[in-house]
């Protein structure tokens, strides 16, 4: 097809002439399709899609913009200390994590919610986000809930559910209609819901369990891989919230406490790993595995150290769930590739805002 | 006449090159486009794109290198000077931001602190400190580059369908994935 002669297209008269627009016409045309495809791709002509970005905005119209601060979980302290391998789970995972021996540990704990200056209150969701930095270069990163399970089965349940929760400017509370709508609707949520309020929660961050909710695969060094999920649980005794707590003066005693409680002496969670068996769901986070599957403790978590977000690394460490070292993978879980891809849009959108105080000052830290 | 010491093609191995990487060019603007619009393929979108990243990174350095030493076939006659500078001025427009892209990519994971995984436990070294805002501003001029490196490609498809098929002259024959007889 290239193979006219430069001589040949001045030696061919007028005819030439209409084609020859006519053939530019269609380069246009081409050009416009593949820029169009460009745009479909990026998700230019379905403007109703969920997206990463459609969802951080619905945090933010919950919570307001609190520049500088994560658009859900914004109340946080940063933490540190080490992860003690037993090396009982070389068996099931051949991640560097778990050979024995001590790998240092960032993390942060926090309520959710994008208010970095709520009210601290023992019903709120309690986060815990950790980042094992591995001797070979490699992370593991995990971002848990204090929930048995999660509300809900896909991101667009979530979605709706920040939709329908929606504050009424008029009346300061949500919509019931809506609430009720989305309650009828969404069976699935209405049953973890039931799990959740069967939980008590505990008095402090110091004895709150943290469970991955979502399941991963362990991958062992033969190439097999394992559905399971992983509780933190806490050695510190448990004692049930009190009501009177909520009424408490301090409206960060929730954290003042953990403080307390750190520098007193190190904290302590033992790694239980669940192993999943055989139609077990891995890709729904609503429902609990049966009792009685196996349960292996991996290792002892020590947090020592508490650092206002101001100082602390963890305020600028972005606690994906999917950044795993090779020996883990993520399940099918419909919620991982969209809790990583909304993380990174809130990690996007809060770098480069400037930094507000935190609530949890480090004066509060050091008193 | 020295048409023996005049190629009228590019050497198979830049012809190599130039095919291979407009395929993983095109697949990467592709990918990162729809990754940042996606919630359910984000995962298995991002696992791609950061290891062709740095492939297509090491193929352009090879490519450049390799170009400094190979015979390049000529402009074709129907060229005028202005042309072929704009021709010569968009090669070094494309070199430039298929260079800066994979390592603007790189440097803004280091930036965030973010682990960048190619296979396995096989990761690549942080190339900047960790600052957000560093972060912040490198994730904006990634997608800068990379809606200027989509503007080229089409500038530069459009001027080669122009050739081939208004001009009609051999323009492509030179780049050709098939081996076109000089005449």
């Amino acid at each position: 097809m290239p193979s006219d002669s430069p001589a040949s297209a001045e030696k061919r008269p007028a005819p030439l002439r209409s084609s020859a627009v006519r053939r530019l016409v269609g380069i246009g045309v081409v050009i416009l399709c593949v820029a169009g495809g460009f745009l479909y791709l990026g998700g230019w002509f379905s403007p109703n899609a969920l997206t990463p970005s459609r969802f951080v905005d619905a945090f933010e119209r919950a919570a307001g913009v609190h520049s500088g601060f994560r658009r859900n979980h914004a109340k946080g302290v940063g933490v540190s200390g080490y992860f003690e391998s037993n090396g009982a789970g070389a068996r099931f995972s051949k991640a560097v994590v778990f050979k024995p021996g001590r790998v240092p540990v960032i993390g942060r704990f926090s309520f959710g919610g994008g208010d970095p200056n709520v009210v601290d209150a023992p019903n709120m969701v309690r986060g815990l986000g950790l980042l094992f930095r591995l001797p070979d270069g490699e992370e593991w990163r995990t971002a848990m809930v204090n929930l048995p399970v999660f509300p809900f089965q896909t991101p667009q349940a979530f979605y709706d559910n920040l939709v329908a929760s929606q504050r009424d400017p008029k009346t300061g509370k949500p919509d019931p209609e809506k609430m009720a709508a989305f309650a009828a609707s969404h069976p699935a949520t209405m049953r973890a819901l039931g799990i959740i309020q069967s939980h008590a929660p505990s008095s402090g961050f110091d004895n709150t369990a943290f469970n991955s909710l979502n399941a991963f695969l362990f991958i062992d060094a033969a190439g097999k891989s394992i559905p399971v999920r992983w509780t933190l649980a806490p050695l510190q005794p448990f004692a049930a919230a009190s009501a009177a707590a909520t009424a408490q003066a301090d409206k960060s005693y929730m954290f003042d406490e953990l403080i307390a409680s750190i520098q007193r002496h190190p904290l302590q969670w033992h790694l239980l790993v669940t192993i999943g068996q055989p139609g077990d769901p891995t890709n729904d986070a609503t429902v609990a595995w049966p009792d009685g599957r196996e349960q292996v403790d991996l290792g002892t978590l020590t947090l020592d150290h508490i650092e206002s977000e101001e100082t602390s690394l963890a305020r600028d460490i972005n606690f994906d769930p999917l950044v795993l070292p090779s020996g883990m993978a993520p399940s099918d879980d419909p919620l991982l590739s969209a809790r990583s891809a909304i993380y990174s849009q809130s990690f996007t959108r809060r770098a480069g805002e400037a930094k507000t105080p935190s609530e949890i000052s480090p004066v509060e830290v050091r008193k | 006449m020295n048409m023996a010491s005049q190629p009228s093609q590019f050497t198979v191995l830049m012809r190599v090159l130039h095919w291979l990487m407009a395929a993983m060019v095109l697949t990467m603007l592709g990918i990162g486009v729809a990754m940042v619009a996606s919630l359910g393929d984000y995962r298995c979108l991002v696992s791609i794109h950061r290891p062709l990243g740095i492939t297509i990174l090491i193929l352009v350095v090879i490519r450049f290198v390799n170009r400094q030493f190979s015979t390049l076939p000529p402009f074709p006659a129907t060229m005028s000077s202005q042309e072929r500078f704009v021709a010569h001025a968009s090669e070094i427009l494309l070199y430039t931001l298929l260079f800066v892209l994979p390592l603007v990519g790189w440097g803004m994971l280091s930036a965030a602190r973010f682990p960048i995984v190619l296979y396995g436990p096989l990761h690549l070294p942080p190339i900047l400190p960790h600052s957000v805002m560093l972060f912040a501003f490198l994730r904006k001029t990634h997608t800068v580059v990379a809606y200027l490196l989509f503007l080229a490609f089409l500038a530069h498809f459009g001027a080669v369908l122009f050739h081939t098929l208004v001009v009609r002259d051999a323009l492509f024959s030179r780049m050709a994935p098939w081996r076109v007889r000089a005449r």
